[in-house]
């Protein structure tokens, strides 16, 4: 009996050191957050003499002028625009070529296959200087097209890859009915094929829109009027230009930020999910 | 009939061949078409006119300080990332491995960071990070330790290591998340045996977790290497390469080649060398493993 009970505060210790230990990490994770939205609700006056993390009385005109004056508004309309087109386009053309590699037939598929294989593994730092080239060149710079189309290209090989995985493992019975039934190539890719394949889709528009959200540098070279710019490049503009309005840019970052959080904690099982998968892809 | 069908089937692929051909597979030949010349990237290019022959890489390999110094920069974030990044987030995931309450909650906390971009970590920490308005200051000097209070990322003394630690700040969660994935795919009663045996916790990480992991370990730790020392966007919102060239790292200096000194070929080369590092550096980690496993 007593074996027994100091097992049980032994282990009460423990899990109480372990609690401890995990809680610590997540408040350092969660503190900065908390801070910016914090701050987000000061005015420039009180934001140097109030450090609580909950203001005294907050204010919430900052969102407003952010989104107006800061013309967050424009970089967010920009980053949706851009975000629901490249994953769109990714769906599409990646669950094309996958379909074809995976089902159907023709000389030289390996190695077309392989060629995207073998481009997810070079690391190619700096390819933004002769795709920067390209761009100019093709009179794409500054086009809202030129930086989709760029934001394809970069989600490409993965989504393939993955999807391509993911129709192998799938039986064709249900392609082997359809054909019977009379159904074109098309057809079955668009009413077989893309059906069965959600979970893998699911996990191809999670990981595509929080790549293409967050992407800045091909932002910064391609575009330069503010009309086309997306959030994190609109961010860097405004912390350059109003270096100490940090209510403003607080405002500013937490409008880019609560998107993101939000599909994030919907999402969140499927995105633990595709991380693992990633890792193993990689 | 059966031509037409091949055509058909190519058609499925052509919009990704297309797309992969023009944004990837010619700017790859490209750079190293590029890396040849000197060019200011505006006025009319014409490749025998700027051919340069490997001059670019003459100047890179043997006299540019700031690009050697600036690796030396990634490398020293990458091994802050490989150790402490990488044993906190072994040590986070050893935790939750078990019935814990609330397990999911911090799994879910701590994959917070990752997916937040790069430019609004640098950018928030910035300003907790700021000399005069920073809250970093601010609690020290609360706390009595005001005579630590500095303008850290414009210190040189302590800009690199500030970014080095929200870069690690940033990137826990997701080694977290494999850690705890490769955890969790080793059998219950493989520990339940050990410890009926009489065998302590240290001994059982040791002896059962530890080899059972060197996969992942492997595979964390090259996708840090591979991650880390291609890090830039951070290093852009935090410091901009600042202060001096004190926190420049490879991708910051192939930008700066490019924008800053207009020098397109030089840029490219620099690419290139650096690739090739990277490409290195990653063939003799899947080499180690190999040995590892078989060892």
């Amino acid at each position: 009996m007593r074996e027994v009970t100091k097992y049980k505060i032994e282990g009460f210790f423990k899990s109480t050191l372990l609690h401890l230990f995990l809680i610590t990490v997540a408040l350092t994770c969660l503190f900065p957050l908390l801070w910016m939205v914090g701050s987000a609700l000061k005015t420039q006056q009180t934001v140097f003499s109030d450090m609580s993390i909950i203001p005294h009385n907050p204010v919430w005109s900052n969102f407003y002028y952010a989104w107006t004056k800061g013309n967050f508004g424009i970089y967010f309309l920009n980053s949706v625009i851009y975000t629901v087109t490249v994953v769109f386009g990714i769906v599409i053309v990646s669950s094309l070529a996958a379909f074809a590699f995976s089902r159907l037939h023709f000389p030289g598929k390996n190695i077309l296959f392989y060629m995207f294989l073998v481009a997810m593994m070079i690391p190619l730092p700096g390819s933004f200087v002769p795709l920067y080239v390209l761009m100019t060149k093709l009179h794409l710079v500054n086009t809202r097209i030129g930086y989709i189309l760029c934001m394809i290209n970069v989600g490409l090989s993965f989504s393939i890859y993955l999807l391509k995985t993911f129709f192998d493992k799938m039986p064709s019975a249900f392609e082997d009915a359809a054909r019977i039934d009379g159904c074109s190539k098309l057809g079955i890719w668009w009413n077989v094929a893309l059906p069965l394949a959600k979970p893998a889709i699911a996990v191809i528009i999670i990981f595509n829109s929080l790549n293409v959200w967050n992407e800045y540098i091909l932002a910064t070279l391609i575009l330069s009027s503010k009309s086309l710019m997306p959030l994190q490049r609109g961010l860097m503009l405004f912390q350059g230009t109003h270096i100490t309005q940090y209510p403003l840019l607080m405002a500013g970052i937490t409008i880019a930020v609560l998107p993101i959080i939000l599909v994030y904690l919907l999402m969140q099982r499927h995105i633990i999910k595709g991380i693992t998968a990633g890792a193993i892809v990689g | 009939m059966r031509a037409k069908s091949t055509i058909e089937n190519y058609l499925f692929i052509l919009p990704a061949v297309l797309i992969f051909s023009i944004f990837f597979i010619y700017p790859f030949y490209k750079v190293f078409s590029l890396s040849l010349t000197q060019w200011d990237g505006i006025s009319h290019f014409n490749f025998a006119k700027n051919f340069i022959g490997l001059r670019n890489f003459k100047e890179l390999l043997l006299h540019d300080r700031v690009w050697w110094n600036a690796m030396g920069h990634a490398g020293y974030i990458t091994f802050i990332a490989l150790t402490f990044q990488n044993a906190l987030a072994l040590a986070l995931a050893w935790a939750c491995d078990r019935d814990i309450k609330g397990g999911n909650i911090y799994r879910v906390i701590f994959y917070l960071p990752p997916v937040l971009s790069e430019v609004v970590v640098g950018l928030v920490w910035r300003w907790i990070y700021d000399g005069n308005y920073g809250l970093l200051n601010y609690w020290l000097t609360n706390i009595g330790l005001g005579h630590l209070a500095r303008a850290w990322l414009s210190d040189p003394r302590t800009a690199l290591t500030c970014v080095a630690a929200i870069h690690c700040w940033k990137g826990f969660g997701w080694g977290f998340i494999i850690f705890l994935a490769g955890l969790q795919t080793i059998p219950r009663q493989l520990y339940e045996a050990a410890r009926v045996d009489g065998a302590s916790s240290w001994q059982i990480f040791k002896k059962i977790t530890a080899p059972l992991m060197i996969p992942v370990f492997i595979l964390v730790s090259i996708l840090t290497i591979l991650g880390t020392m291609q890090v830039f966007v951070l290093i852009l919102s935090m410091t901009g390469g600042g202060p001096g060239y004190h926190t420049e790292v490879p991708v910051t200096r192939i930008l700066a080649s490019m924008i800053g000194s207009s020098r397109f070929g030089y840029a490219c080369s620099q690419g290139i060398v650096f690739g090739a590092i990277l490409l290195v550096i990653s063939f003799m980690q899947i080499r180690l493993s190999r040995y590892m496993q078989k060892a």
